[in-house]
């Protein structure tokens, strides 16, 4: 039986990375898997992605899927200046850049910060697990306040959360989800990818090493038992004819740059993902409640990205030569004599 | 910014980075110029690591080598760095008119689509193929399913693969020491003036050229003519030891405290030339005057050897 093939003619096999070196049962894993299979059903071409990280476990997974596209590992909390430089050397390239919560929310604070205000075109997954699994799980900054550690130290700071300082710099595309939930996982990556802009994915992943344990606010049993999604959601790529036949007005259906589409069906109480405040208050409101929320929090298609406002031209800058980069040679003339 | 240096110069990323030098440490006097990042800026990284660096001398100088920087950057896929300072950079000079750049841009060993087809894709991202000590490299885009491969700052075989072998870390740590000394033997070489046949020497790089320049005729007025090499690259040029073992006496001119071009130069130097070498330096923050070289070259001079 042949494998099937995707729109570029590719099995699922050609999404597939090097063998992961993480601890079993670790939620990156899922993650990994989750991203294969969004990057197969979308039909990336591997030659048009790039798999930027930063590091720590988080930054080593994109060894593990579509190994023949280019990857950067790059230097710790930094992978958004790595992302920017690239991203304007080639506008064509898809930009999905894996981080955790160490890289982000500490020592990469700042970059991830900037990436946002600017708007660049990537998405963002937050490997999320409240520890620092590679130095034997001290609190990250994403630790809830009042969780415990493995060893029963308390964490005594409050948290950094990634969504909301998203927000808070009008981040076009918010999205939390959790490594054990696929259905909601994957479709928010597709999306994430079809958006135009910085899309932060923060996925709660947990670390069944170091922060698996009562206590934790970051375990998988935590996580099962307080999870609340917003809604439902669907991803409908251009490339598909879109069918929508659910009841009028327990669904919201948002067209992406590309054409694709993201649609929410309504769970509980309606929350529209294109109001910032709205998405504020379900965050706060979460926590106030102890409950994880997940879903498409926020939402904006009107924003340009970097690129469109630093008037980047679509062709890849690598691709421009003497021709198109030089001053000819009477402008250059020109040029000298306003110093003479 | 020493992390990003070593990353580039470890995972052999082209960059170009300019650092117009003021005085330091610290915040120092941030308006006043120095020579004092030679050492900090050619070393720049945890490991063991070496960047090239360009000296320009000139205002002109600041320009064409501003230019080949980049060339060398992808020539070479590695840091460059360029070291101006403060007086050259935000004085006003003249300068003869820069000339229009008549060479097309260097973009080094990349190999593309055709070319992959024409390897039918055999080919390895830190492979020496050409024993220059120079790998070829793809860019990200390139539409061959062998084009692709992870850039890391960890240890990487010749495949770009994660690998902690002995062998293959010491061999990639030698390939790019042969890389270095490819590059040390095309960057800018010295500019060299012995018309004057003078047992002594000066050694100077950078905007202390223009005291050199008026230090040498007021000496050679007063019947004490030396002769003068011009630094203009690290690695340092082998010209610069055929320099010293020419002449009795080499003075190493240069704007900081510690004598750092000197300590590079008698690092470079056989044992039996060490002791030709002696240094002059200023580092008050104020550009170098002609009399900050003659008096203590008279000086040393007249005290015998």
């Amino acid at each position: 039986m042949s494998a099937t093939m995707n729109r570029v003619g590719l099995p699922r096999d050609a999404y597939k990375g090097a063998a992961t070196t993480l601890c079993a049962g670790c939620g990156h894993n899922s993650i990994t898997n989750h991203m294969i299979k969004a990057l197969y059903e979308l039909g990336v071409e591997p030659h048009r992605l790039a798999k930027m990280s930063g590091i720590g476990c988080s930054s080593k997974t994109p060894a593990y899927f579509v190994e023949t596209a280019h990857g950067f590992n790059g230097v710790h909390g930094r992978m958004p200046a790595l992302t920017t430089g690239a991203q304007l050397a080639n506008r064509q390239l898809i930009m999905l850049g894996v981080s955790g919560d160490g890289d982000t929310a500490s020592i990469g604070l700042g970059q991830f910060m900037h990436m946002i205000r600017r708007n660049i075109d990537c998405t963002y997954i937050i490997e999320d697990n409240g520890t620092y699994g590679l130095t034997k799980g001290q609190f990250s900054a994403t630790a809830d306040l009042g969780s415990v550690q493995k060893k029963g130290a308390v964490n005594t700071f409050q948290p950094i959360d990634p969504c909301a300082v998203a927000l808070t710099l009008g981040c076009s595309f918010v999205a939390r989800s959790f490594s054990g939930d696929g259905k909601q996982v994957v479709p928010l990556i597709k999306a994430a990818i079809a958006h135009r802009g910085t899309a932060v994915l923060d996925i709660i992943s947990p670390c069944v090493t170091f922060n698996d344990h009562d206590g934790s606010t970051k375990s998988y049993s935590w996580v099962k038992d307080h999870e609340e999604s917003i809604a439902d959601v669907s991803f409908i790529p251009f490339f598909e004819e879109v069918h929508v036949d659910y009841e009028p007005g327990t669904v919201r259906d948002v067209e992406l740059h590309d054409g694709s589409h993201i649609v929410l069906k309504k769970l509980g109480e309606d929350h529209d993902p294109t109001d910032r405040r709205a998405a504020m208050k379900v965050i706060e409101e979460g926590r106030a409640a102890g409950h994880l929320v997940t879903g498409l929090l926020y939402l904006d298609t009107t924003m340009d990205d970097f690129a469109t406002t630093e008037h980047i031209p679509d062709r890849p800058l690598v691709e421009l030569g003497e021709d198109e980069l030089r001053l000819t040679k009477d402008q250059f003339a020109q040029f000298m004599s306003e110093f003479a | 910014m020493a992390e990003f240096a070593g990353l580039g110069y470890y995972a052999e990323v082209p960059v170009v980075i300019f650092d117009i030098q003021r005085i330091g440490p610290s915040t120092g006097l941030p308006t006043r110029t120095s020579q004092a990042d030679i050492g900090f800026a050619y070393t720049l990284s945890h490991g063991d690591t070496k960047h090239l660096v360009l000296l320009p001398g000139t205002v002109e100088e600041c320009y064409e080598f501003a230019r080949d920087a980049f060339d060398y950057a992808d020539r070479f896929q590695t840091p460059v760095f360029v070291l101006s300072d403060l007086d050259l950079g935000m004085n006003l000079w003249m300068t003869p008119e820069f000339k229009y750049p008549e060479k097309p841009f260097d973009r080094g060993k990349v190999l593309t689509k055709a070319d992959l087809e024409r390897l039918a894709g055999e080919w390895a991202r830190y492979r020496d193929a050409d024993g220059d000590g120079v790998p070829y490299r793809t860019l990200p885009g390139t539409d061959h399913p062998a084009a692709g491969y992870f850039t890391r700052g960890s240890g990487h075989d010749e495949h770009a693969r994660y690998t902690e072998s002995a062998e293959a870390y010491a061999a990639n740590m030698d390939r790019l020491l042969r890389k270095l000394e490819t590059a040390r033997a095309t960057l800018p070489a010295p500019v060299i003036d012995e018309t004057s046949r003078s047992p002594i020497g000066l050694i100077a790089f950078g905007s202390t050229h223009a005291a050199v320049v008026e230090a040498r005729q007021a000496l050679a007025a007063g019947r004490r003519p030396v002769d003068y090499l011009r630094v203009r690259a690290l690695p340092l040029s082998k010209q610069v030891e055929e320099f010293v073992s020419r002449h009795d006496r080499v003075y190493v001119v240069e704007q900081n405290r510690d004598g750092q071009v000197y300590d590079l130069i008698r690092l470079a130097l056989p044992p039996a030339l060490v002791g030709r070498l002696r240094s002059i330096r200023h580092y008050d923050g104020q550009p170098i005057p002609a009399d900050a070289i003659i008096e203590p070259l008279l000086e040393s001079e007249a005290v015998p050897a």
